[in-house]
């Protein structure tokens, strides 16, 4: 397993040079993980690229560095306490900063001479590769994609002068991920809608959720899809709203911030009934907080958003796999259900890169509403055992006018103040759950089924979890598990109650500054948590750093 | 009223604007031959929003505020819906403000009959957009000094390509009104003058009935500055009529993915394609 952090300024081409290395890497076989670090600026500042690359598989970051890519003395400055000792600082001669383990090419003397200064890049993947043993068998294919025509001939001379400028030092290792898929949570989000039948999407830019519409805009004409810029986050959930009333399948997507001015509607759309679909990609809060970073602070917020009483589901993305299959998962039962779905991802999951099995479209059939009716009277808000009511589609159903309502309303739909229907119509709206509850996943089990301490989270912090359960267990007596919760809200208990009872030490693992998690599960079980590690700097934790705060016993007590 | 469209009990006080307008609508609705099934009335909240729930057709009774966002994507899903929002000057120019500006921008296949009397009357009686300065309110309570929006000019100004002005007193003018807006390739705004009989004691059946005038046959409703210059007539004398209309693209054209293939709606989600998506991730 290897590491290379790629850093420079906002500006200097990081992005291209590491979407470069991590598409030629996988193609020679490895399994990537790469995470991008960056801050709230277009040019200048410090940005940082991480990959981890290896033939095993790689579930999160690490900060212990094999290589460094310094396209700046900053980058050196702030990142070689990171480096191993036997490992590189690739950079060109120009950079002043010390340190005996850098590797200067005169790259941009070089990149001048091939005819353009913005092919230094090339250069070092070049070197890159020599020094981690690569072939430059699939280089070409890799180009063609990833830079312009007419500089193509250009960047296929500066890697083979990177590539003969240094020698190898790192053994390749044959690895069998060449034909799986490399994809941002970002990506499988938008493709996870898409596979779900999702034809409308509405939202208004805000980091780190735009990805999703770009992402979606990309495919619209390909995969019918109307993506619509709204003028505020508020029209963007009732544009939504408004379409899946009217038959289409509809989605919108947010950060916080936005999500605060969707609260009202999400309400809506659970009073009318009207399936919705919103994906939350958390960023710390509150107000405008760190917009490019990560958290996970908006559990206890999106739990509750909203006045009144209504049900509501609530999945967290643990993974590339998750960000798709949840995705789908989410509109099948926004429609079966006829509730919203909120679905929680975070700037880590949205940005990061993974080498995941190519996704099955056809895993999950969503569900769609009907088009006709048994009764003599079409009653949109009939009541029923589930709680749930046929939903027409207005305009194709025969005759049959159907009826939303934001205001408590008879089973016709009309606007009501008796006290008999609005209990009623309370009961029947709540008792979507006892049926949801049923279908609900249980957290994911990590680790030795005979363990000590029991780690809880939720998340993108399945990765790093998972890594650092294996870095607890491979010494030292006592033995570790963790249960990393997707539906997080009703939160499922069965395994929970199950693994809570046999462990000695219960601690939760979160990206926020206040155990929401912990907090849930001591509102819904007797579950009492004897410490936390608990992260709100906008980083997120890696495997090691948990391991070693719960090794040093530095963890936080509520 | 017509039988297709139905009559219900209503909580509208006696002698309110609403009567004559969801009376016209119904009639325009019955003369343009519409079957209620395919028609869509939305609305936010408001004594006017309250419309959708006294017809016979699909209804949208939304958020207040927000009745266009959700309209036009109702439209957007399903074109061959009629689309037609029906709610008032608070919810359409107050709390549904931005949204006003920007689907005049979109150009969605809608109609827009905002019920003005410029007053909030579900709240009971507080400044409203349009309330003229001078309105005594018990929270307005030395009267309103803030200047009154002119929603007709602001919406040419923005490039709507549909604009009218209407009185609830004027019936046979207004459905006349509601029927070219309905059929008007485009997003149609209407701004019905209409008396609230609880609250707004300035501008009331006589003050409105005193001032307004059709505008004459020969009015050019194609020229924009002329049309704004009659917009902006709103005093002893307040015309009616189209004040500005012009041909202008839809969103459905200008959108490729709508532009063809039939209504949003009817499509499926074509595996091969999403197969193809995916592969290109390897």
């Amino acid at each position: 397993m290897y590491n290379l952090l790629i850093g420079g300024a906002a500006g200097q081409g990081i992005d291209t040079t590491a979407a470069i290395l991590e598409k030629l890497f996988k193609a020679s076989g490895y399994n990537v993980f790469s995470i991008k670090d960056f801050m709230s600026r277009v040019r200048g500042g410090h940005n940082f690229s991480l990959m981890r690359f290896g033939a095993q598989p790689v579930y999160s970051h690490s900060e212990i560095l094999d290589g460094i890519i310094a396209l700046d003395n900053d980058t050196v400055k702030l990142h070689k306490n990171s480096l191993k000792e036997k490992g590189f600082i690739l950079c060109d001669t120009e950079l002043t900063a010390e340190d005996e383990r850098m590797l200067k090419i005169n790259m941009n003397d070089i990149a001048k001479k091939i005819g353009n200064p913005r092919v230094a890049g090339s250069i070092s993947v070049g070197a890159v590769l020599k020094l981690f043993g690569e072939s430059l068998q699939h280089v070409e294919k890799i180009l063609k994609t990833s830079v312009k025509p007419d500089y193509f001939a250009m960047n296929i001379e500066a890697v083979k002068a990177g590539y003969d400028a240094v020698e190898n030092r790192f053994r390749h290792i044959d690895g069998k991920y060449a034909d799986n898929m490399l994809i941002s949570g970002t990506d499988a989000v938008a493709l996870g809608a898409a596979a779900a039948g999702v034809k409308f999407y509405s939202a208004y830019p805000m980091s780190p959720s735009t990805g999703i519409m770009e992402s979606l805009a990309a495919k619209s004409n390909k995969a019918q899809i109307v993506v619509e810029q709204a003028e505020d986050e508020i029209a963007a959930v009732n544009m939504a709203i408004g379409a899946s009333y009217a038959g289409v399948c509809a989605m919108t997507g947010t950060s916080g911030g936005g999500f605060s001015l969707m609260v009202e509607a999400l309400g809506f759309s659970g009073i009318a009934e009207i399936p919705l679909v919103v994906i939350d990609v958390q960023r710390p809060g509150p107000a405008t907080g760190l917009p490019t970073r990560t958290e996970q602070s908006d559990l206890d917020f999106v739990r509750s958003a909203s006045q009144g009483e209504f049900p509501r589901m609530v999945i967290a993305l643990r993974s590339a796999q998750d960000a798709f299959y949840q995705t789908m998962r989410a509109v099948d039962i926004a429609e079966r259900y006829q509730i919203p779905v909120i679905v929680l991802s975070d700037q880590y999951l949205g940005d990061s890169l993974s080498t995941v099995e190519l996704f099955d479209p056809k895993r999950i059939k969503p569900a769609r509403p009907s088009s006709s009716y048994t009764g003599e009277e079409y009653l949109r808000y009939r009541y029923s055992e589930s709680g749930v009511s046929p939903r027409l589609i207005p305009g194709k159903s025969g005759q049959a006018v159907v009826i939303a309502d934001s205001d408590e309303h008879d089973e016709k739909g009309h606007i009501t103040e008796s006290a008999e229907v609005r209990t009623k119509m309370v009961d029947k709206r709540m008792k979507k759950l006892i049926n949801l509850s049923k279908e609900l996943a249980e957290p994911d089990f990590i680790g030795e089924e005979k363990f000590n301490v029991l780690l809880l989270g939720w998340g993108s912090l399945w990765g790093p979890i998972k890594e650092a359960v294996e870095l607890l267990n491979k010494d030292g007596d006592r033995k570790y598990a963790a249960l990393v919760f997707g539906d997080i809200y009703p939160l499922p208990k069965k395994v929970l109650q199950e693994k809570a009872e046999t462990a000695e030490y219960i601690i939760n693992i979160e990206q926020n500054a206040t155990g929401q998690l912990a907090k849930l599960i001591c509102e819904e079980t007797n579950i009492v948590f004897d410490g936390s590690v608990l992260k709100y700097d906008g980083r997120q934790l890696s495997g090691e750093e948990i391991a070693l705060r719960i090794r040093k016993g530095e963890i936080k007590n509520d | 009223m017509t039988e297709k469209f139905c009559t219900y009990e209503t909580a509208w006080c006696p002698g309110c604007g609403n009567f004559p307008i969801i009376d016209c609508l119904k009639t325009a609705l019955e003369e343009l031959d519409k079957d209620p099934s395919t028609v869509l009335v939305a609305a936010g909240i408001g004594q006017a929003a309250k419309t959708p729930q006294y017809i016979n057709t699909n209804a949208f009774c939304g958020l207040h505020g927000r009745s266009l966002p959700a309209a036009v994507a109702a439209k957007i899903a399903n074109e061959n819906l009629t689309v037609i929002v029906n709610t008032g000057d608070g919810d359409s120019y107050g709390e549904g403000g931005n949204h006003f500006l920007h689907n005049i921008r979109r150009n969605v296949d809608i109609t827009h009959f905002v019920h003005d009397n410029q007053i909030y009357g579900l709240t009971k009686g507080q400044a409203s957009p349009t309330s003229m300065t001078g309105l005594v309110t018990g929270v307005q309570v030395d009267g309103n000094f803030n200047e009154p929006l002119n929603p007709v000019l602001l919406a040419i100004a923005a490039g709507a390509g549909f604009v009218a002005r209407a009185f609830s007193g004027k019936k046979e003018h207004l459905i006349k009104i509601m029927k070219k807006a309905i059929n008007y390739k485009g997003y149609a705004l209407v701004d019905i003058l209409q008396p609230c009989v609880s609250f707004n004691k300035l501008n009331t059946f006589g003050w409105y009935n005193k001032r307004v005038y059709e505008l004459p046959e020969e009015y050019e409703t194609n020229n924009k500055i002329a049309a704004m210059s009659m917009a902006m007539e709103f005093g002893d004398r307040i015309p009616i009529g189209i004040i500005y209309e012009q041909e202008k693209p839809v969103y459905h054209s200008k959108n490729k993915i709508l532009a063809n293939g039939g209504p949003l709606v009817d499509r499926q989600t074509d595996t091969a394609v999403i197969e193809e998506l995916l592969k290109s991730y390897i």
